[in-house]
């Protein structure tokens, strides 16, 4: 079986690229959507006075969390075909992901946002700066590594989930693997199933040297020692 | 120069922060906001620059409402040091030191001429530390960027919030002096909260003791002390407020001369017969040029002698600043029970003894009681 795979691979190269770059496409669309549009939720919902709202948006992205991929893409063709979009292949996966990351990156702005020093956003603000000054300067800087431990985390976790997308037919690694259930070809599943895997931990391997990179260097210091 | 009239703070859920405060802290002047926790005395503060808004009364920085200030460029012409420093660890120090010149939008090169003149300014090595982030710079250090970032902009008006809180109390000893120093040079005008009355009484010029959202006695410290207006303002400063008193003190207020100064070269049977005839029991000895040796007891003279022979040097001596507290410590230590005051080229410029201090403690309890403490508001 893993001889066969491993023929497999070496046979068609060709398609593996493919599907790994459609897979890609589709992580790197979806999670850049879910990426401004939860820093930007996780902004709003961390400013003074929202803490009500922030909760409830916090609650609802998690309960998205819990749908079923296959359910959350049924769900969708349903609406999508409603306004005459295409409700199979490429558009229904990405807003499923874009769906899915927005949990870890909202969390994790709200929260990086919220754990600010106090004392900081007080000197800032006894020294005159305005609050979009203050956002600016202090919070987003500071803020920065755990949103991207967010983005990261969002984005390995959609590498997965994005697998099952070929179901509807969108395409990428998903494919092979259920080609393969459908054939009783188990070599296929596991050609999937392993570049799936590697893929991740790649993509993990990068966005982790992406996270440290935009870590200020002050900061870095500090957790140095 | 700042003034509050009337001013007053009710926080919305009814709290009564400060009651119709009247102060005025003339310009260049070091008035400390004193009293124990809860007292309003932050809250007073932080109503300056409109951290904390007003709920009733008035406040004027030098004639103008700072009501009809725009409320950025208001804070930017004041500087503001807080207890936890709150540096930005991800700015360099000159960055952080740089925030209002920056918010000001001056040149880049004039922001960092401008943290370099400040670094050196509070002590600190410009050229080693200009690049470095406040994650790599002991607490001490931190301090004084902090302090160097509220005379950013070099604004005629500070408010600190106990900048000096933080730290152990040696370094906070030192660099209250050294602020101090500062202070002497740049004569900005500073609103100081504390809650240390010794910090109180050893950095302002006027002390505003305030409780409970009310001030109670704005006066000079020496005043403070020597007149407390109530029960409350006589607890507050302490049972040993006398004591506190010498704080305020310099050995070379109070010195006297040495009641005999013998030199190393002169004859030892002469020098007992002076001492027997004042009846003294022990003499301070210098060099032909006046630098100190040490003391001598008469008994030890004797015509075989000499008297460097006889020398007993001094275990302790202080310099003509030396606050007198610090001296009366010192006079413990030393045989005689006297403290040899020395300039800085070791010459012996005065005495200063328990009974002179004793002097300056009777003449301080007796103000007390003559001058009962008149109005000072």
């Amino acid at each position: 079986m893993w001889n066969q795979a491993w023929n497999y691979v070496l046979n068609h190269p060709d398609k593996i690229l493919d599907w790994t770059l459609q897979h890609l496409y589709i992580i790197l669309v979806a999670n850049t959507s879910a990426a401004i549009l939860g820093v930007l939720i996780g902004i709003y919902i961390s400013g003074k006075g929202r803490e009500r709202i922030a909760d409830t948006v916090i609650y609802f992205a998690s309960i998205m969390m819990t749908v079923p991929s296959l359910a959350l893409y049924g769900i969708l063709m349903g609406i999508l075909s409603a306004l005459t979009l295409p409700s199979i292949g490429f558009l229904p996966v990405v807003i499923a992901l874009t769906l899915y990351g927005l949990l870890p990156i909202i969390r994790n702005t709200y929260t990086a946002i919220r754990e600010v020093d106090p004392a900081m956003i007080e000197a800032g603000r006894g020294m005159g700066m305005s609050e979009i000054q203050i956002l600016i300067k202090i919070k987003l800087p500071l803020a920065v590594p755990v949103i991207m431990a967010g983005l990261r985390q969002a984005v390995v976790m959609n590498i997965g989930i994005a697998a099952i997308g070929a179901y509807i037919g969108a395409g990428g690694l998903g494919q092979p693997i259920f080609r393969g259930i459908a054939n009783y070809r188990t070599d296929l599943i596991l050609v999937g199933a392993v570049f799936v895997s590697l893929l991740a931990i790649v993509i993990d391997f990068l966005m982790g040297g992406l996270e440290w990179l935009t870590t200020p260097k002050g900061v870095r210091i500090r957790r140095k020692r | 120069m700042i003034r509050l009239e009337h001013v007053g703070k009710t926080f919305s859920d009814g709290t009564e922060a400060v009651k119709d405060l009247n102060l005025e802290i003339k310009e260049g002047e070091f008035c400390v906001l004193l009293g124990p926790s809860g007292c309003g005395k932050t809250t007073t503060m932080k109503m300056i620059n409109r951290l904390i808004s007003l709920t009733a009364g008035k406040i004027y920085i030098d004639g103008v409402d700072i009501y009809k200030l725009d409320q950025n460029q208001l804070r930017r012409g004041i500087g503001y040091a807080i207890q936890n420093i709150g540096l930005f660890p991800h700015l360099t120090v000159w960055q952080n030191i740089a925030t209002v010149p920056m918010l000001k939008k001056w040149p880049k090169a004039k922001q960092r001429a401008r943290a370099e003149e400040l670094l050196e300014l509070v002590g600190m090595d410009s050229g080693t530390f200009i690049d470095r982030y406040p994650s790599e710079l002991s607490g001490g250090q931190q301090q004084r960027v902090g302090v160097a970032r509220c005379l950013g902009a070099d604004p005629p008006i500070l408010l600190m919030d106990e900048p000096f809180g933080a730290i152990d109390p040696i370094t906070r000893n030192k660099l209250q002096e050294e602020f101090l120093k500062i202070q002497a040079k740049i004569k900005k005008t500073i609103a100081f909260v504390t809650h240390d009355i010794n910090e109180a009484i050893k950095m302002g010029d006027r002390i505003a003791l305030m409780r409970e959202g009310e001030l109670v006695q704005f006066s000079d410290p020496s005043t403070l002390l020597s007149s407390p207006k109530d029960e409350f303002v006589r607890n507050f400063v302490g049972a040993d407020r006398v004591l506190k008193g010498l704080r305020l003190l310099k050995a070379k207020d109070v010195m006297k001369e040495p009641p005999l100064t013998v030199k190393v070269g002169e004859d030892p049977m002469q020098v007992k017969a002076r001492m027997e005839k004042d009846n003294l029991q022990w003499s301070m000895l210098t060099e032909d040029g006046g630098r100190f040796l040490g003391w001598i007891t008469r008994d030890d003279l004797h015509e075989s002698k000499r008297i460097s022979g006889i020398i007993t040097p001094p275990s302790v001596t202080a310099s003509p600043d030396t606050p007198l507290n610090e001296a009366l410590s010192l006079m413990f230590n030393s045989a005689i029970g006297t403290l040899a005051i020395l300039d800085d080229e070791e010459r012996l410029v005065g005495v200063v003894s328990f009974q002179i201090i004793r002097d300056v403690l009777g003449q301080q309890a007796g103000e007390a009681q003559t001058e009962p403490c008149g109005e000072e508001q």
